[in-house]
């Protein structure tokens, strides 16, 4: 879980002023819920990210994630980024196996566990390849096994796969649905003890990258908490269980909430043409579409 | 790839034209008393004379004296460069206090302080490698602390959320990110680590391709000096396709 309490932060610009990116933010994430973030370009959704991630702190507001005030580095989270954070200089497999190393587990078994996950995203066969020899796309793929294979209970990720083209993207969102929502079956198949019992019938029969059958959403315990960044409103309502809209920069406050009461798992092929997503997307872009015209013209007034 | 090849055979070929072509111009006008030999020698000379350091063995003890003064030159200053440079990109405060000496020591030209290092450090090899290590320092030095200041914001950041303590991060990140700069720099500092042992030679020593040439000077013997400058030329060749080749393997990763 991630609270955030009225949270604000400031930069100093070059010429001495002070600028507000962020004006007492309220937000709480709850376990194993997936948010998504949109809001216009510029208006301090990376900031809002980062700050979770524990790479800024805020000027004011308090920041709490699993109940405890965060200071630093957010050890309970991973971080996606938007640009390419593969090291260039060490092949796939070093760099998906790197969060196991850094934190002292030896070699051979970092590697048999990368490998595992490799396999899970389809880049077996490029395991001894650099980034700069694998597409954007398998890029990607790389830096989500890289992530989720150190396993943590919150997932930032900051517009991930904004710089692919179209199919690319709808692919690796469904990938990283299917990763998603199976954690919560490889998660009960551990727990297979008394108290879960009843759920214990149904983890024999899920594999990993199953999903765990289309009943409504409801937060689930078991899934990672997930905190998604987009400018994107299509790919923020087809993956989130909800939608926050950022208004438009300075001073980015929260100006709407959006339960996304769409079945799971879901079919992101099929979905964006169906009459609930459509009317979903019509409700939430009469409000983004206000931030996204006083964006716009907040920086042509900016141009002069 | 078979293209390649004969595009590549095709270079070479030109290349041996060029060079064939202009001594024979040389030659031809030395013999046809355009050109007088007292002053450009000629090549069959000049050849002649390689021909006879190369049998009587003198070649291959100046020739060694010069590569050692190199080769030591290259790792006291990548040594004193690297660890340097690495330091002050890491402290800004460092950085700001040394930045206005750094600049002053670097416009220094190195013939002046030649024959400060002959007093200090002998006509031995060691005023050769001294004159060589303030070439190279400083190339070995602008690199590494560019490349640590370089270093892609993104990647620190990602190994920091993946869990990399500030050992690791310089471990992982920023040593390599200074690597790729060095590695670019190899062949200047390479040549650099030469110039400053030739130079070292040629003011004052015993020993050596410098000294070769500037005793040929010192007699008006233009072929001996047209020799020493055609070994010079050839082994800067030869040691630059061997550092092309290792910084290809070392930047392998680099698409």
């Amino acid at each position: 879980m991630i609270e955030l309490e009225r949270v604000s932060r400031d930069f100093t610009t070059p010429d001495g002023r002070v600028y507000r990116a962020l004006d007492a933010i309220s937000l709480v994430v709850p376990t194993g819920c997936f948010v998504g973030i949109v809001g216009p370009s510029g208006c301090g959704k990376s900031t809002l990210l980062n700050i979770a991630a524990g790479l800024l702190a805020p000027t004011a507001g308090t920041v709490r994630v699993e109940g405890e005030p965060l200071a630093g580095i957010n050890r309970h989270a991973t971080y996606m980024f938007q640009q390419d954070a593969l090291l260039p200089w060490k092949t796939v497999r070093d760099n998906v196996a790197l969060g196991l190393t850094l934190g002292g587990i030896a070699r051979p078994e970092a590697h048999a566990r990368a490998d595992a996950w490799l396999s899970r995203v389809g880049l077996a066969p490029f395991a001894a390849h650099y980034p700069a020899q694998l597409s954007g796309g398998m890029r990607k793929r790389a830096a989500m096994a890289q992530n989720w294979i150190i396993d943590r209970g919150i997932v930032l990720m900051d517009e991930p796969f904004s710089a692919l083209d179209v199919h690319t993207r709808q692919r690796m969102e469904t990938e990283l649905l299917a990763i998603w929502e199976g954690r919560s079956a490889a998660s009960l198949a551990f727990q297979d003890t008394a108290e879960h019992a009843s759920r214990a019938n149904r983890s024999t029969e899920s594999l990993p990258l199953q999903s765990t059958g289309g009943r409504a959403f409801q937060a689930s315990p078991d899934r990672k908490t997930v905190l998604f960044v987009t400018h994107d409103l299509e790919e923020a309502i087809a993956l989130a269980d909800e939608v926050v809209v950022l208004s438009a920069g300075p001073a980015a406050h929260v100006v709407a909430r959006h339960p996304v009461a769409l079945d799971r798992p879901r079919d992101l092929l099929e979905l964006r043409t169906a009459p609930a997503f459509i009317d979903m997307y019509r409700a939430i872009w009469a409000v983004l579409r206000e931030e996204v015209i006083k964006s716009q013209r907040a920086m042509e007034a900016a141009r002069g | 790839m078979a293209d390649a090849k004969r595009h590549a055979g095709a270079i070479f070929a030109s290349q041996a034209a060029v060079g064939l072509t202009a001594l024979a111009l040389w030659q031809t006008l030395v013999m046809v008393k355009v050109l007088d030999p007292f002053f450009v020698s000629r090549p069959s000379a000049i050849m002649e004379r390689l021909w006879q350091w190369i049998v009587g063995g003198s070649l291959w003890r100046h020739l060694a004296v010069t590569l050692e003064e190199s080769l030591l030159g290259l790792l006291l200053g990548a040594a004193l460069g690297i660890s340097l440079g690495f330091s002050l990109a890491r402290s800004p405060f460092l950085a700001r206090v040394f930045d206005p000496y750094i600049k002053m020591l670097n416009a220094v030209p190195r013939v002046v302080l030649a024959p400060l290092f002959l007093l200090w450090f002998g006509l031995g090899i060691w005023s050769k490698v001294a004159l060589s290590v303030t070439l190279v320092f400083f190339v070995m030095f602008f690199n590494t602390y560019q490349g640590v200041r370089d270093a892609d914001r993104v990647l620190i950041d990602n190994v920091r959320m993946l869990g990399a303590t500030e050992r690791q991060l310089v471990r992982h990140v920023l040593i390599p990110s200074a690597l790729t700069w060095i590695f670019s720099s190899l062949q200047t500092s390479l040549g650099f680590a030469m110039v400053g042992a030739v130079v070292g030679e040629y003011l004052g020593a015993t020993r050596g391709l410098g000294y070769v040439i500037s005793q040929a000077e010192g007699t008006f013997d233009t072929t001996g000096v047209f020799a020493g400058m055609t070994v010079l030329g050839a082994i800067v060749v030869i040691v630059s396709a061997g550092v092309t080749r290792l910084e290809r393997w070392l930047l392998r990763w680099k698409a």
